[in-house]
């Protein structure tokens, strides 16, 4: 058997926090039932939605296309179950905003056989094939930024893959998704990233895991076959390691250049679930219908890892795992980057990976905020050696510009561990969120000008 | 059915434990042995020393945030600390009336016209401790014996002198271990200095409990070591070579870390937060600065200390420190000017 790879290298900076996976890193993924409405919004990832191509009262199979993609940065989506339409109308989504959705009502008594697709053969298939069949199958980054992967796969025709790096990271603390799918989808995995590396032009393949999976590093690293050019390594547990430029440093030792992408370095990073669903989809021709969410929480009575058909209602998923009497907040993704949830009508999406419901003793105490006493806290935890506390004085005295031009605002990517560590629970992400998109829309005022 | 009405929050959905307030609270834990030390050196006169230090800062936050409309900010314990560094920087007879007006101008000129806390460039203690030497150059320099017999049983007169009446000194007055090296070249054991056998400030006495306090700050990560490191090694480096080089004519390093006001200084005031560089590259810098700058002053300045002096230079300089030492931001080349 080969040694593990075990990487000490890792990024500058970063977080510790506490990582509470080891309430559902050892469950099983379960197959969750189906809702008797699945409620499937049209803007499920970034990029322009879908546009629906059935009409209410129509019939559908289990994989069944519901709506085309419109346009180069945009997917298709299938139909979750086999049932009848029977509404079109606009569905609330966890941003707040409505979108135009599906109301489909699941045949209670049919067997949900997936409809047979197109197959593609990897040995035949060319790159752009893939491609086509990637997008076709409406695949998108299934980490939790829901961006759609045959964009993100394109290789520009001046610019050479050298690696692709499938990230198994799953930094955010709570979530083990990723862990279970490297443990039970591991021929999936494998067979992924042969589609993945074809598509790419990538002579090989590295797969990034942190040290706090190690059953699943040995795992794949047994399971590889030996010809295949896939490299298994553990990289310290470090929060946002999981994040595209912190891994790439961490793994390759180099530093996407500010502004630009892992392609500039020769990488391109794919998150290992989704590169499993690519393995398990195009082998059939099939749609994505389903995907692996972690619900947990000490407001959770059942927690796990399950396997749950896209458009599934939040409330219903609440009601069946169980939650306790005295919820407070339920979060999207993880809860270090997750979006709280304020309509329990929205449902599971493409990007939903991870479910956290916390009850009134587990929030944040919204304490107010005090004063920035310069600790310097969270210049010694930005990833990015950004400096937050400045940035976040800026914001206060509305410097938006100056903040994107002297201090590189726009570089930020949201990881919150600034907020994390703030002695003064000083809302830092917060205003850099608000001041990245006040800055980006004065920026596209002045060009429409 | 569930139906419940959720709150809703921005992310990261979960917190490191330390708040300002329990950093803040912290701090005061850590310079109270070194307090109750001064008092059994120095008896009651210490305890009214440090306890109107303490008063006069909190009554002065309390009046300027109500005068000026400003939410009260007594309750964050940073204008404690600001009392009970003032008041460990004062000699033990020093006249109250004059303390109280070190506790006015340090909230109100050290901090309050900044902006309040996190906005002041100065350590305000400092700054009061300032204001009080020009002010008041014979008070500021008069000791009294440490470890005086009738200590705990009366209180020199010149503690209890009318406000703007000239202190009448009924004590000996005892040198410090730096002006007796400045002046009379004699040099104290180094055992006394750590121990705080000697005259003195309030808290330049106990170096050791006050490394201790230090510790436990830097232990519990709510102090940076790395600008009390800084600051100890440069004196280290600096005082050991001239020791080196002319052992008659200058100190060696165990005396200067021990003697005056540099450990409470290194490990307290430096230290605070708000008035040092943010960067690691500009703490070192930082620290490096305050060190040589004690030595300096110490050596070759017209003082027998230099701690206070060294420490408002250092602030000063702590903003453009930030500017000049920049790190590089991920994925940039070059440092980008601003």
């Amino acid at each position: 058997m080969k040694m593990l790879n075990i990487h000490k290298d890792t990024f500058k900076h970063g977080v510790h926090p506490p990582e509470y996976k080891e309430e559902t890193n050892h469950l099983p993924i379960r197959q969750f039932d189906f809702a008797p409405v699945l409620i499937i919004p049209m803007a499920q990832h970034i990029g322009s939605p879908s546009e629906i191509v059935v009409r209410e009262g129509q019939e559908v199979e289990r994989g069944q296309l519901l709506a085309k993609s419109t346009g180069y940065v945009s997917v298709p989506i299938h139909a979750p179950a086999a049932g009848i339409i029977r509404k079109i109308a606009n569905v609330p989504t966890i941003s707040g905003k409505m979108s135009p959705g599906i109301f489909l009502e699941v045949f209670p008594f049919s067997g949900q056989e997936v409809a047979e697709g197109m197959p593609l053969d990897i040995e035949t298939a060319s790159a752009d094939e893939i491609l086509k069949g990637i997008q076709d199958a409406g695949i998108v980054g299934l980490g939790g930024a829901a961006f759609p992967t045959h964009v993100k796969l394109k290789v520009p025709d001046d610019k050479n893959c050298e690696v692709l790096l499938i990230n198994g990271i799953e930094c955010e603390p709570y979530l083990t998704t990723d862990h279970r799918v490297m443990l039970e989808q591991t021929e999936d995995v494998i067979h992924g990233i042969k589609y993945l590396m074809k598509a790419t032009g990538a002579p090989k393949a590295i797969i990034g895991i942190e040290a706090n999976k190690m059953d699943a590093a040995e795992h794949l690293e047994r399971h590889i076959p030996e010809d295949l050019p896939i490299e298994v390594k553990v990289v310290p547990v470090k929060y946002p390691q999981g994040a595209e430029k912190m891994l790439i440093t961490s793994i390759m030792g180099v530093e996407v250049p500010s502004g630009g992408l892992p392609i500039d370095v020769g990488a391109v990073v794919v998150n290992v679930a989704t590169a499993a669903e690519i393995g398990r989809l195009l082998p059939h021709g099939w749609g994505i219908q389903e995907r692996v969410v972690t619900i947990t929480g000490p407001g959770v009575k059942n927690k796990g890892n399950y396997l749950i058909p896209m458009g599934t209602p939040l409330r219903y998923v609440l009601d069946q795992v169980g939650v306790s009497d005295n919820i407070s907040e339920v979060y999207m993704g993880g809860p270090m980057m997750g979006m709280a949830v304020s309509n329990l009508d929205i449902s599971i999406v493409k990007g939903t990976s991870g479910i956290l419901v916390f009850n009134d003793e587990d929030v944040v105490s919204r304490n107010e905020e005090h004063p920035c006493i310069k600790c310097g806290a969270c210049v010694e935890a930005c990833p990015l050696s950004l400096n937050p506390s400045r940035m976040g004085l800026m914001a206060k005295f509305k410097a938006y510009d100056r903040m994107a031009e002297e201090q590189n605002l726009l570089d930020c990517f949201e990881c919150g561990s600034c907020s994390f560590v703030c002695p003064s629970h000083i809302p830092l992400v917060q205003y850099f969120r608000l001041s990245k998109s006040i800055v980006r829309k004065r920026k596209s005022a002045k060009q429409h000008a | 059915m569930l139906n419940k009405t959720l709150h809703i929050s921005t992310s990261p959905h979960i917190v490191k434990g330390n708040s300002t307030q329990v950093i803040m609270k912290n701090v005061v834990y850590a310079l109270i042995p070194a307090a109750l030390f001064s008092v059994f050196t120095f008896g009651l006169s210490a305890l009214l020393v440090l306890g109107t230090a303490v008063a006069s800062c909190l009554i002065t936050e309390y009046a300027l945030c109500k005068v000026s409309g400003r939410k009260v900010t007594t309750s964050d314990y940073s204008a404690v600390i600001t009392g009970l560094l003032l008041g460990m920087t004062l000699p033990p007879a020093f006249p109250l009336w004059m303390v109280a007006c070190g506790g006015f101008i340090a909230i109100g000129l050290g901090k309050f016209v900044f902006g309040g806390l996190g906005y002041n460039v100065f350590n305000p203690a400092l700054v009061g401790r300032a204001v009080l030497q020009a002010a008041f150059p014979v008070a500021i320099t008069t000791w009294t014996d440490a470890l005086s017999a009738d200590r705990f049983t009366s209180i020199p007169s010149s503690v209890l002198a009318l406000p703007f009446m000239e202190p009448v000194y009924d004590i000996t007055s005892g040198a410090t271990p730096l002006s007796a090296f400045k002046f009379d070249h004699h040099i104290t054991p180094s055992f006394d200095l750590a121990f705080g056998m000697i005259g003195g400030s309030l808290g330049e006495t106990s170096s050791f409990l006050i490394l201790a306090g230090g510790v436990y700050l830097m232990v519990r990560k709510m102090a940076n070591w790395k600008i009390t490191a800084s600051i100890l090694t440069s004196v280290i480096v600096l005082s050991g070579a001239l020791h080196l080089f002319n052992a008659e004519l200058y100190p060696s390093p165990l005396f200067m870390l021990f003697s005056g006001g540099l450990m409470l200084g290194a490990c307290f005031m430096a230290t605070d937060m708000v008035g040092s560089p943010l960067t690691t590259k500009g703490i070192i810098v930082y620290g490096a600065f305050i060190g040589i700058l004690v030595v300096v002053i110490r050596i070759w300045g017209g003082l027998p200390e230099g701690v206070m002096y060294a420490i408002l230079l250092g602030n000063a300089l702590s903003p453009q420190l930030d500017q000049w030492l920049k790190p590089r931001v991920y994925g940039t080349s070059k440092k980008k000017k601003s």
